[in-house]
């Protein structure tokens, strides 16, 4: 039996005064890769804001390992080894790739290989060629590298990456799916968010799909990819007539 | 010759004054985007703490109090910013209103505790003897002070700029959610700096103690004074700060000296044309 690294049952969230997640649950097991679906404003952003701590949950709980992480504060939840690779990035523009890293390594926890500056730069050497320039001077492609970069600086446990192919070149989006079958095949567990459906279906053991802030499909990965009804009932794009 | 010379100096040695005076006012609005209006009252308890020191303690030395004097100040200042300006993080107007009034408290308790003579801070013996400059006779305090001030300069500087500490804090500046979530303590940090920002205006009162001397009312004069530099300077720019402390330091010492009348018209155009056409001040970036 696998160990279930991050559980969500029932959870509501509020964004404000709307109800956006109405029991969203699912669970993610150590070393897999989860595929997060559905269309805009699904909920899927929302969901990923509950699991970090940006909203607190108003119902429901959420585990790492067991232990309850919801309506914690987000450093606290960082600390306990969830990691974020938010949409758009955010990297801090106005400080160096480098200062980008270093100011997200946590004390390592007891993991084989530790991730730190040498490692990221051995993995993305154009940011080592840029380590010295302001991060917000990058391309979207490098941003979105040292938004990868900087998560992993914490040694998550629990890697939450929200549509890391928004916005970028088919080139650039490709290496990004190469980078999460690498971290994967490390051992990494991974929620991967994403609206380019074949990437995270190449890549995913599990699948999500989120309709209106419900889940409304929970199964393998590859039963996703076939299914010509579940796709367009949740997932396709809606045609006028 | 000679005058321009030795007000030339004195401008230098204001705008060294000035310089430890806004250093913490533009780090705490930098960082933290607040309007600290308490600061001129954090340096006057700075000022006291020193002069009630030095007066009653004869083993003590100015550097010691400076010192002492800091780090009390500090220790109020987080407090305060614990307890009660952290309330009032998405409230500006709140901010100024709270930190006017805890500096009109502060300025009230001075003057219950000390009363309303002026307190002398002593010059330390061994920089009382003037030093030769190019032929001219100038006091060594002054040109200490100016020392001082540059090496406070450059100690912020590294300690912002070149310590992961300080890109910690700037990266709460740039996204203090992101921030959060990549593990930052932000609200602690801005503690830290809060303190940090104090306790220079508290050290920095002891040390303009011997050319100032405590008086109730110091903390009125000086707050302007924080804010003329740092918009003149650019909001948030440690190095506009310190630019603009020395162009202050000119102004005001020629002001006072050429036109008395009008120190003040001159001392506040500039900034009101600052203001009004380059808001973003000398130094400053916008939208930062």
């Amino acid at each position: 039996m696998a160990v279930e690294a991050l559980a969500l049952a029932n959870v509501h969230s509020f964004y404000g005064d709307s109800h956006i997640l109405h029991g969203v649950g699912f669970s993610l097991s150590e070393g897999e890769v989860l595929a997060l679906l559905g269309r805009n404003g699904a909920g899927k952003t929302t969901c990923i804001s509950t699991i970090v701590g940006f909203l607190t949950p108003k119902e429901g709980d959420i585990r790492l390992f067991g232990e309850p992480i919801g309506g914690l504060s987000p450093e606290r939840i960082s600390r306990l080894g969830i990691g974020l690779v938010p949409q758009g990035r955010r990297i801090f523009p106005s400080l160096t790739v480098r200062e980008n890293l270093v100011v997200a390594r946590q004390r390592e926890r007891a993991t084989t290989k530790p991730w730190n500056v040498e490692r990221i730069f051995a993995l993305f050497p154009r940011l080592e060629e840029r380590y010295a320039q302001f991060a917000g001077t990058l391309s979207g492609g490098e941003q979105q590298m040292l938004a990868i970069g900087r998560a992993l600086m914490g040694n998550p446990r629990v890697l939450l990456l929200d549509e890391p192919s928004e916005g970028l070149a088919p080139l650039i989006v490709a290496e990004v799916g190469r980078i999460i079958k690498r971290l994967k095949d490390e051992g990494q567990s991974i929620v991967l968010v994403e609206q380019n459906r074949q990437l995270a279906l190449d890549v995913a053991d599990h699948a999500v799909i989120l309709n209106t802030g419900r889940c409304v499909f929970s199964g393998k990965a590859h039963e996703v990819l076939n299914n010509e009804e579940l796709i367009a009932q949740h997932l396709g794009v809606y045609h006028a007539h | 010759m000679q005058f321009w010379i030795i007000q030339g100096l004195n401008s230098l040695s204001l705008g060294g004054l000035l310089f430890l005076l806004s250093s913490g006012f533009s780090l705490i609005f930098g960082l933290m985007r607040l309007a600290n209006l308490t600061h001129g009252a954090f340096f006057m308890l700075g000022t006291y703490f020193g002069a009630i020191a030095l007066r009653d303690y004869s083993g003590l030395n100015l550097w010691v109090t400076a010192i002492g004097a800091g780090i009390i100040v500090a220790a109020l200042g987080g407090l305060f910013e614990r307890l009660v300006l952290t309330r009032l993080k998405t409230n500006p107007l709140g901010q100024v209103l709270v930190t006017l009034g805890m500096a009109f408290i502060i300025s009230d308790a001075c003057l219950v505790l000390w009363g309303g003579d002026s307190i002398p801070v002593p010059t330390p013996h061994n920089l009382q003897a003037p030093t030769r400059l190019f032929g001219f006779v100038f006091p060594t305090y002054r040109l200490v002070l100016v020392a001082i001030a540059i090496a406070t300069a450059i100690g912020l500087y590294i300690l912002i700029d070149r310590t992961r500490l300080g890109a910690m804090i700037r990266a709460g500046v740039d996204d203090r959610q992101m921030a959060r979530a990549v593990g930052i303590p932000v609200s602690r940090l801005f503690t830290i700096v809060f303190c940090l920002g104090a306790g220079i205006a508290g050290a920095a009162g002891v040390l303009g103690g011997p050319i100032l001397s405590a008086y109730p009312g110091l903390d009125a004069d000086m707050l302007p004074l924080a804010l003329i530099v740092v918009i003149l300077g650019g909001i948030g720019s440690l190095f506009g700060a310190f630019i603009g402390s020395f162009i202050i330091g000119f102004i005001y010492t020629f002001g006072t000296v050429l036109f008395p009348e009008l120190a003040y018209i001159i001392l506040f155009l500039p900034m009101i044309f600052v203001i009004a056409f380059r808001p973003q001040g000398l130094f400053g970036r916008l939208g930062t």
